[in-house]
């Protein structure tokens, strides 16, 4: 019982939330770009939430559905077909053994995420599905999907046909703000550097992948040039001697020591994922408390956003 | 000690400024006293040379209340000389034929290859901090004699188990990665081994010593000289 793979797309990885508990080792955290569109996906589908699904960059994908179950796609305007005919994104769709499912290119953002009822059923790495290339570990392989792959699956005969109401479906935009909370060396960039990055727009370079999205834009001077190796948490925004910041993402370098500026703020963070080269990024400073009451609040909305019921 | 914000669910503890077993020490007995002082709350833990980063469940608990919990922790830490980590002994192959820079680093030294393999295997070193790749362990100090820049250009391929050095710094490559550290030998044991117990020979905090092996030998350990 599985899925096949006909056309894997430009990037097409299985993700579940990501790894935890394993940087010591050095294991980076992988896990969805988009966390928002991930959550969706699975909340649609009457998943429990970590369930393993395919994030697909920019589109491309085709498969072949061996089993009768339920798919939900998210984020990305991707447009979707089932057997030729287009069916809405952020919407759960019955598919049946044979039925042909293609993701075709996004105007609009680059990731989105198909899942399937219950998740496809990968064997977990460090406790994770998640696919990180660069360490070879996790999803099939350790790779990105290809042509011919099976992802397996269960059957699945009874869900709901729930659907995210088209106004409260996120629109990505190509100019966005990430807010950032101040720290790490943050001391040593001095006012006046901390304030040309506050209030600059900088771009998306093409050096923007699934560790980090370097940013081009007016250089930010730090004190110092290095320091000790130390952690890098997730959004952690680093400045290396060139001045053009990086925010570093889910398959980030567990430790470096170039200097860090402070942290993108993780729902923001998913937004920046969805741009390409040229896209616009402002940053905004947040403390750690408003940090904190924004995760709380969008966690609560997300849970109690209500879902609408397709007869 | 200093606790800084590093970002919506980490904060980072600094325990000093440089490299020294004394510091690492301490980072090695702040990262055993926060575990059980944060329990469920704590996500993850990053001890690095002289720092350590806390990554907590920000939906559980809060930056105030984690921050209380390891200023206490740090305050009531007592530094206990002697409870240092395990010594880890891995065999090591030292020839030009798998450590490509061993005759120039050995010229640049002004030192014969033999006089770098005996400072390189006489040393004890200490693990101060896991990262860049899974498995890969930062070991320090090398002796100042046989230190190297990092090279110009970094290879594209380093084999796996590669032994290196850079500046006071020396590893083995636990997989075939991209590299630029000046690689003087080659170990038979894996550093990483997802299907081991451990998966990796080494921690933070533990001594690590190379013993000189013979070409045959590195090889009935399992060595590949490819």
């Amino acid at each position: 019982m599985s899925f096949k793979i006909v056309q894997p797309g430009i990037l097409s990885l299985l993700q579940d939330r990501g790894r935890r508990g394993q940087l010591h080792l050095g294991l980076t955290n992988g896990g969805p770009l988009d966390r928002e569109a991930f959550y969706y996906c699975n909340r649609l589908l009457g998943n429990a939430g970590n369930n393993t699904a395919i994030e697909v960059s920019f589109g491309g994908l085709q498969l072949v559905a061996e089993v009768d179950t339920f798919i939900c796609v998210t984020g990305a305007d991707m447009p979707l077909h089932i057997n030729g005919e287009e069916r809405p994104l952020w919407s759960v769709h019955a598919v049946a053994a044979g039925d042909s499912i293609s993701l075709d290119f996004a105007e609009n953002g680059c990731r989105s995420y198909l899942g399937v009822a219950d998740g496809f059923t990968v064997e977990p790495s460090f406790g994770s599905t998640a696919t990180v290339m660069r360490e070879n570990i996790g999803g099939l392989r350790g790779d990105k999907l290809q042509a011919g792959d099976q992802l397996p699956c269960n059957p699945v005969h009874k869900r709901k046909h729930y659907y995210l109401a088209p106004e409260h479906q996120p629109r990505y935009q190509n100019t966005i703000t990430v807010r950032v909370i101040p720290g790490y060396q943050q001391h040593h960039f001095s006012r006046l550097q901390q304030r040309r990055f506050f209030s600059h727009a900088y771009a998306v370079s093409d050096r923007c992948d699934r560790m980090g999205y370097r940013l081009e834009g007016p250089a930010i001077k730090c004190d110092i040039e290095g320091i000790l190796s130390e952690g890098i948490c997730f959004g952690a925004i680093q400045v290396p001697a060139d001045g053009q910041p990086i925010v570093l993402l889910n398959d980030r370098q567990t430790i470096g020591g170039y200097p860090k500026i402070g942290s993108a703020l993780s729902l923001d963070a998913a937004r920046l994922a969805q741009l390409r080269p040229g896209g616009s990024v402002h940053f905004v400073p947040i403390s750690p408390h408003g940090a904190h009451n924004a995760l709380h609040l969008a966690q609560s909305f997300a849970q109690h956003q209500p879902l609408l019921e397709r007869t | 000690m200093e606790l800084h914000s590093a970002g919506e669910d980490a904060i980072m503890l600094y325990l000093g400024e440089e490299t020294s077993p004394e510091i690492s020490a301490r980072v090695q007995a702040a990262a055993a006293a926060i575990k059980p002082a944060l329990g469920a709350d704590l996500v993850d833990l990053v001890p690095s040379y002289a720092s350590l980063l806390i990554i907590y469940d920000a939906i559980h608990t809060d930056h105030l209340s984690i921050a209380h919990r390891v200023r206490a922790t740090i305050a009531a830490l007592q530094t206990q000389p002697g409870a240092e980590g395990r010594t880890v002994v891995l065999p090591v192959y030292y020839a030009a034929e798998v450590g490509e820079d061993l005759e120039s680093l050995a010229r640049h030294a002004g030192l014969s290859t033999a006089e770098v393999i005996a400072l390189h295997s006489g040393t004890e070193y200490r693990v101060y901090a896991i990262g860049f790749a899974p498995g890969f362990a930062y070991l320090g100090q090398v002796d100042e004699r046989i230190t190297a820049p990092r090279l110009t250009t970094p290879r594209q391929k380093v084999p796996r188990g590669a032994v290196a050095i850079a500046d006071r710094q020396t590893a083995v490559y636990p997989a075939v990665s991209p590299g630029g550290w000046n690689l003087i030998g080659r170990c038979p044991v894996r550093m990483f081994d997802p299907d081991a117990e451990p998966t990796m020979p080494v921690t933070v905090g533990d001594r690590v010593r190379f013993e000189p092996v013979s070409r045959e030998r590195f090889v009935a350990l399992g060595g590949d000289l490819a």
